[in-house]
């Protein structure tokens, strides 16, 4: 059985106009029918571009948004639009890693007290003291460090911070919301070491979002590409073999350190197209290189079972655009 | 003689924490038609160096000289820099919405540069060659998208208009501080695509400061390594990336993901944290997160040298042999003997201190 399971989810945001009398002109269709599955213990990477709904979708199996349609499964249960208090005991289960080690901690508290607000508020008995300076030890931090403040850690040890108040109830499942983007290169390495580390320790699962194409490569067991909302190809060994010509694009940009790799980059036309009124048919026709009549009209289903892409022209194994 | 040559810039803010070193001896210099990356962490002083050189940091003490086209820049007016950034060098940053003034339209704030510039231009003359600029970074329909305010372009769209902004005089030398970083793959590939070609076209120089090593491998000609406001290591790209001396670059590059060919293992990362600017550490600043620290790194800075080969340009701020250049296992074998450390010790070490610093 599945972790998680989401079936045709659907998240829209109204875009409302006028001051006083305030109507919905549209709808942004940030996530817009996504069926995915996490598998027990799997690291699963989800990369697309700003605004392609991979932050919505985190947040809509977190439980921070109320989704508009479809079913989100959590270890056989139904959790969605769950009110709050049948979704505490799922949260105890689902915890966040956010981006910014800044913003997401309190610089007005202590660390002790921010990695132990978890225990606090699910009420876990014992010696809170302890089992904070226990996950300050086992995510790299001095215990000794148990009543400074934030602003006295670096980038890297703050976001340690982020992942051991994550860590504090034993979830199951822990969404990392590009986790290492702020972070410096040789600090993110340590950081990813230790998330690695503790998936093994913890047999957690992952929802490693990013926007690193190399970063979500190093960790991810399968990796699901999002493009305007919808998922756009979904695969294991998603570099070697790309079949939808975005994640063909998305590779063929990425910038790789290495001065003599191949490059031939097929540069995209345009910007990605506003979620308010996404494209007709297959939402990526207006800049794809492969584009066809019935791309604009149709829209592509996705298809195949360990490799699931969808597109009415899928590049060819090996071949090029 | 180089378009710009900076030699043994020293840039310091006083706080009242203390003087903070931002930069501490910076040599280079960049030739027309050439590009530069200076490649370091937060805090590593690379924008900084920069800035200062183009009167951007009103309260650091700064020393040294930095000679553009045989002219001190250090030794102008802030009236005379004024007229010299824009025209014959002119900046890119990262981010182009907090750039652009939110309430002027993008064809306006073109104009009113060139305007401000050029004496004789008139008004419906700069109009034109901001549409002309805007068509050249290719934005579409350009005599419409001139009347646009920067919020209905989007992030690509806004970092063109940034780039249009810097050709808008023809200047000779480029500083692009992070141009790509906030913007998306497919993007930043459209953008470096047009900095490079917009580049040969009109043979200028550039100066791109990154950490994105990707960016890097792309674009770059030379390549200047920081650290704690230091060039550790200089030379032209593949060789810092083939062939690197300084065990901070070699750091560098195996704690990219990807980089070293090993996938899902773990990855290489430096241990530690970058040091305080304030407090900056004895000797080399890189010691004590150095895995082959000798005795003498902490007593005394290693200069930046000339590194043994056929490569004149290739130099390193190291106290390892030059023997011990390059990410191979015979360079390792050397680097270890020289420090003597053991293979198994060092991971041991590694490890521990990843730890208590971490």
């Amino acid at each position: 059985m599945p972790l998680v399971e989401m079936t045709d989810l659907v998240k829209h945001f109204p875009v409302n106009e006028g001051t006083l009398l305030k109507r919905t002109v549209g709808q942004v269709h940030a996530v817009d029918g996504v069926s995915l599955t996490l598998r027990q213990g799997e690291t699963l990477g989800l990369v697309g571009e700003t605004g392609c709904g991979k932050s919505t979708l985190a947040r809509c199996l977190a439980g921070l948004h109320p989704v508009t349609s479809g079913r989100i499964v959590f270890a056989g249960r139904d959790i969605t639009n769950l009110s709050r208090k049948a979704m505490r005991p799922v949260r105890r289960e689902v915890q966040m890693i956010f981006q910014d080690p800044y913003g997401s901690l309190n610089p007005r508290r202590r660390v002790g007290s921010i990695i132990a607000d978890p225990l606090v508020i699910h009420k876990i008995p014992g010696d809170r003291r302890k089992a904070v300076q226990d996950l300050m030890e086992r995510v790299g931090l001095n215990p000794e460090h148990y009543n400074r403040f934030p602003a006295e850690f670096s980038g890297g040890q703050r976001q340690r911070i982020g992942v051991a108040r994550a860590l504090a109830l034993r979830p199951k499942l822990i969404i990392c919301d590009e986790p290492v983007s702020a972070l410096d290169v040789s600090i993110q390495a340590q950081i990813l070491n230790l998330l690695k580390d503790l998936q093994d320790e913890f047999g957690l699962t992952y929802l490693f979002i990013a926007h690193d194409l190399q970063v979500v490569r190093h960790v991810s067991d399968r990796i699901a590409v999002m493009y305007l909302g919808k998922i756009a190809e979904l695969a294991p060994d998603l570099y070697e073999h790309p079949l939808h010509p975005y994640t063909n694009a998305l590779l063929s940009a990425t910038a790789v350190a290495d001065p003599d790799a191949r490059r031939r980059r097929i540069i995209l036309r345009g910007d990605v197209p506003s979620p308010i009124a996404p494209p007709s048919g297959c939402r990526f026709h207006p800049r794809c290189p492969k584009a066809r009549e019935l791309c604009a009209q149709q829209e592509p289903r996705l298809e195949g079972n360990s490799h699931q892409f969808s597109c009415h022209f899928p590049v060819r194994p090996g071949g090029s655009l | 003689m180089s378009l710009l040559d900076v030699r043994d810039l020293h840039v310091s803010f006083p706080t009242t924490d203390g003087l903070v070193q931002a930069v501490r001896g910076l040599s280079f210099s960049v030739d027309a038609g050439h590009t530069l990356a200076i490649v370091g962490e937060s805090g590593s002083g690379k924008t900084v160096s920069t800035q200062a050189i183009l009167g951007l940091t009103p309260d650091a003490d700064i020393s040294g000289r930095a000679l553009f086209e045989g002219v001190d820049l250090l030794q102008l007016t802030q009236e005379q820099l004024r007229r010299l950034r824009g025209a014959e060098i002119s900046v890119i940053f990262q981010d182009p919405l907090t750039s652009l003034h939110p309430l002027y339209k993008i064809g306006w704030q073109i104009a009113e540069l060139i305007l401000v510039h050029d004496d004789s231009a008139t008004k419906k003359q700069a109009r034109e060659r901001a549409i002309e600029l805007l068509g050249l970074v290719g934005i579409p329909h350009p005599a419409k998208r001139v009347d646009d305010y920067p919020h209905q372009f989007s992030g690509g769209m806004r970092q063109r208009a940034m780039i249009a902004m810097a050709l808008a005089l023809n200047p000779k030398l480029i500083v692009a501080d992070e141009p790509t970083t906030a913007l998306d793959a497919t993007v930043q590939a459209q953008i470096l695509d047009l900095i490079g070609r917009l580049q040969r076209e009109f043979d200028i120089a550039l100066i791109l400061i990154t950490h994105d090593l990707g960016v890097v491998a792309d674009v770059a000609d030379e390549v200047l390594v920081m650290y704690a406001g230091r060039p550790v290591e200089r030379a032209d790209r593949r060789t810092i990336y083939y062939r690197p001396h300084h065990p901070y670059t070699k750091g560098l590059l195996e704690s990219l993901p990807g980089s070293t060919g090993a996938r899902k293992g773990r990855l290489t990362p430096i241990p530690g944290q970058p040091p305080s600017l304030i407090a900056v550490p004895s000797g080399c600043a890189f010691h004590p997160r150095c895995r082959y620290a000798m005795p003498v790194c902490s007593a005394e800075q290693p200069p930046l040298a000339h590194v043994t080969g056929d490569l004149p340009d290739h130099a390193s701020a190291c106290w390892l042999p030059h023997e011990a250049v390059g990410l191979g296992e015979h360079a390792e074998e050397i680097r270890l003997e020289i420090s003597g450390r053991e293979p198994d010790a060092v991971s041991d070490q590694e490890s521990r201190r990843g730890r208590a610093a971490g």
